[in-house]
């Protein structure tokens, strides 16, 4: 099943003097259940692409077709709710609320959402511990180590049980036993959950791991292998 | 889930969000101690124009208070004094001649208003005698007794026992004199009013003016409470022939005084607040340079703006309400404390003594004061958390997100 189809995707930054090709004509579909890594050197366009898919960013042309919605066709509100509902993110900079403990920082989202208390406590637990962080529930980011936060960033994105996980350099700033380690469990969540993730990525390690590598150069797909 | 996450926010930056408070709990404690120390200011002038120089309310015959003409007189005074006293909230009243007249002592002699008065009625109505500071109060034993304020005795070059002659006008417009023998001097805090009255007793000043002593130019009254109205409306009934009028009426300006006091201190805490919203807004500004990258990311996760917006306005609102209501009980502490313990401005005694007022201040809680301030404190705070708010929520967050 189709669960992200771009289509002609076009991102031209500063059109009036030099124009930058960011994303040159994309065309790719992500399966669900995927475990993608999209590679390539810095801007060849890979967080472009993921910005795009994200909805944080509006291409110039083209369509982002995400479980049938358009997300071009929709307004800045929509959008900010459509991430909400549907995409988990989880960024290079671990980006954990400072003032929230781990527990608080998985639940936010389900708050937003309006989920009820139980749900949202129940659901938590659930996330942390299949990340391995059960015992640290009520530690704040600045208690834990870097894989930690990290962790913490993966349990928030699935908390509200996204359709992808759209992860924007997960490893950068992770020393190689964080990395195996978070690597293992996206891969478990990946195998036996099926959950989608998508990856930017320098990090040959993520790309050892991923079932499908997608290598960009100046904003246009220049391989796209499955394992 | 918001509410709480704008309130740790909030202690992000102890230092800085500690500084801004101080500020605001200063701002907001100087506003409503300086209103209440001017309150309690004004309080005390008007409670020593009501108790010392002119009682709740004044009876007259129409015309004597345009020209203090000696003949305007209110006959049968006595009768009315009994009837007065008999209208409800009516504490006590008494009734006064008034002249205004020459007092001369051996060495020098000035122009003052003599005022003749019953000593156990007047006793009741005013407090001059408890403003003796040498000597006694007028009583019914001595012969030709005087009370002359220290002031007064000084420039007259005259003490205790002196006597001083007082020189009037007669019923038949004769010019009359008579020999009083200063019983005390007084002292209260208006140099003005001092210098310029002098109390003999009523019965003398009859005598001396040929009045048969059931005649009086006013008649003072005073009530269970400041509020004037409805006395002054009944007694006016009562009396359609007489001039009944309240302090207010008789001195519009300390009326005036209290009004236009809440209007500076209002104006005043307005300028404070001014000054504290732009101390406000820069600080929040600061905040939302320093989260622009967090505010990105909440966005991208679901966070939508409308959230992201009232969270800046609620750090902003706890940041002006926590200043605000810790200025707000700090100074009604100290309210209270000095409400009690009054403040002595001794070295300022002559100056507030020539415009009337005490050098000894008692401030006063005002419940409105500290309601209208804190309801202008939130306002405060939410005109100053729109313009930071409003930055928030212009951020695009795949830009914010990329902001360090």
């Amino acid at each position: 099943m189709n669960i992200i189809e771009i289509k002609d995707l076009f991102k031209v930054y500063d059109e009036k003097s030099l124009p930058i090709h960011a994303v040159n004509g994309v065309n790719l579909t992500i399966q669900a259940g995927e475990f993608t890594a999209i590679v390539g050197p810095s801007g060849s366009g890979k967080t472009t692409l993921l910005n795009i898919v994200g909805g944080l960013d509006d291409p110039t042309s083209g369509d982002v077709i995400i479980d049938g919605v358009n997300i071009n066709e929709l307004s800045s509100r929509q959008k900010t709710d459509f991430r909400m509902r549907n995409i988990g993110f989880v960024f290079q900079a671990y980006n954990l609320i400072p003032v929230f403990t781990s527990q608080e920082n998985v639940e936010f989202i389900m708050h937003l959402q309006g989920k009820p208390k139980e749900e949202r406590e129940n659901r938590t637990k659930e996330m942390l511990e299949a990340v391995g962080l059960g015992d640290r529930m009520n530690s704040r980011p600045n208690k834990l180590s870097g894989g930690q936060q990290q962790r913490v960033a993966v349990a928030r994105a699935l908390a509200s049980k996204p359709k992808f996980i759209l992860a924007d350099e997960p490893t950068a700033n992770l020393d190689s036993k964080s990395t195996e380690n978070l690597l293992e469990i996206m891969e478990k969540l990946n195998s036996e959950e099926n959950i989608t993730f998508i990856f930017s990525t320098h990090d040959q390690r993520v790309v050892n791991k991923a079932k499908r590598v997608i290598t960009l150069q100046d904003g246009a797909i220049i391989s796209d292998i499955s394992k | 889930m918001i509410p709480s996450f704008a309130w740790r926010n909030l202690w992000r930056n102890k230092l800085r969000s500690s500084i801004i408070i101080a500020a605001v709990t200063l701002g907001i404690f100087a506003g409503i101690f300086l209103t209440a120390f001017t309150k309690g200011m004004i309080n005390s002038r008007i409670q020593s124009i009501i108790s010392t120089e002119m009682s709740h309310i004044q009876i007259h015959q129409p015309g004597f208070l345009d020209n203090d003409q000696f003949s305007i007189l209110i006959q049968n005074a006595d009768s009315i004094v009994n009837l007065v006293r008999k209208t409800p909230g009516v504490v006590a009243s008494s009734k006064r001649i008034i002249i205004n007249s020459m007092v001369a002592s051996a060495e020098t002699g000035t122009g003052v208003k003599i005022i003749g008065i019953d000593p156990v009625n007047e006793r009741k109505v005013t407090d001059l005698s408890s403003k003796i500071i040498t000597g006694k109060y007028i009583d019914s034993t001595d012969r030709n007794p005087v009370v002359i304020s220290e002031q007064l005795a000084q420039k007259l070059k005259v003490s205790v026992k002196n006597k001083i002659i007082i020189t009037v006008q007669d019923i038949n417009k004769n010019i009359t004199g008579g020999a009083f023998r200063v019983v005390g001097t007084y002292r209260t805090d208006n140099i003005m009013f001092d210098e310029a009255n002098i109390f003999v007793r009523g019965t003398d000043l009859s005598r001396l003016t040929g009045l048969n002593g059931n005649e009086a130019h006013e008649i003072a009254i005073l009530l269970n409470t400041n509020e004037t109205f409805d006395v002054t409306k009944t007694l006016s009934g009562e009396f359609p022939n007489l001039e009944v009028k309240s302090w207010q009426q008789l001195s519009p300006e300390a009326g005036y005084l209290v009004s236009a006091m809440n209007q500076y201190m209002f104006i005043f805490i307005i300028v404070i607040l001014i000054a504290l919203c732009f101390g406000i807004i820069n600080t929040m500004l600061m905040v939302i340079m320093e989260r622009i990258h967090e505010l990105g990311m909440l966005m991208a996760i679901g966070m939508n703006r409308m959230r992201v917006f009232t969270m800046i306005m609620l750090e902003t609102v706890y940041l002006s309400l926590t200043g605000g209501i810790t200025g707000l009980i700090l100074g009604y502490a100290a309210i209270r404390y000095f409400e009690k313990a009054g403040i002595n401005l001794y070295f300022w005694k002559e100056a507030f003594s020539e415009i009337g007022y005490s050098s000894f201040i008692y401030p006063v809680v005002d419940s409105k004061t500290m309601v209208v301030t804190a309801i202008l404190v939130i306002i405060a705070g939410v005109i100053s958390a729109l313009y930071p708010a409003y930055k928030a929520l212009k951020l695009n967050p795949s830009e914010a997100i990329r902001t360090q």
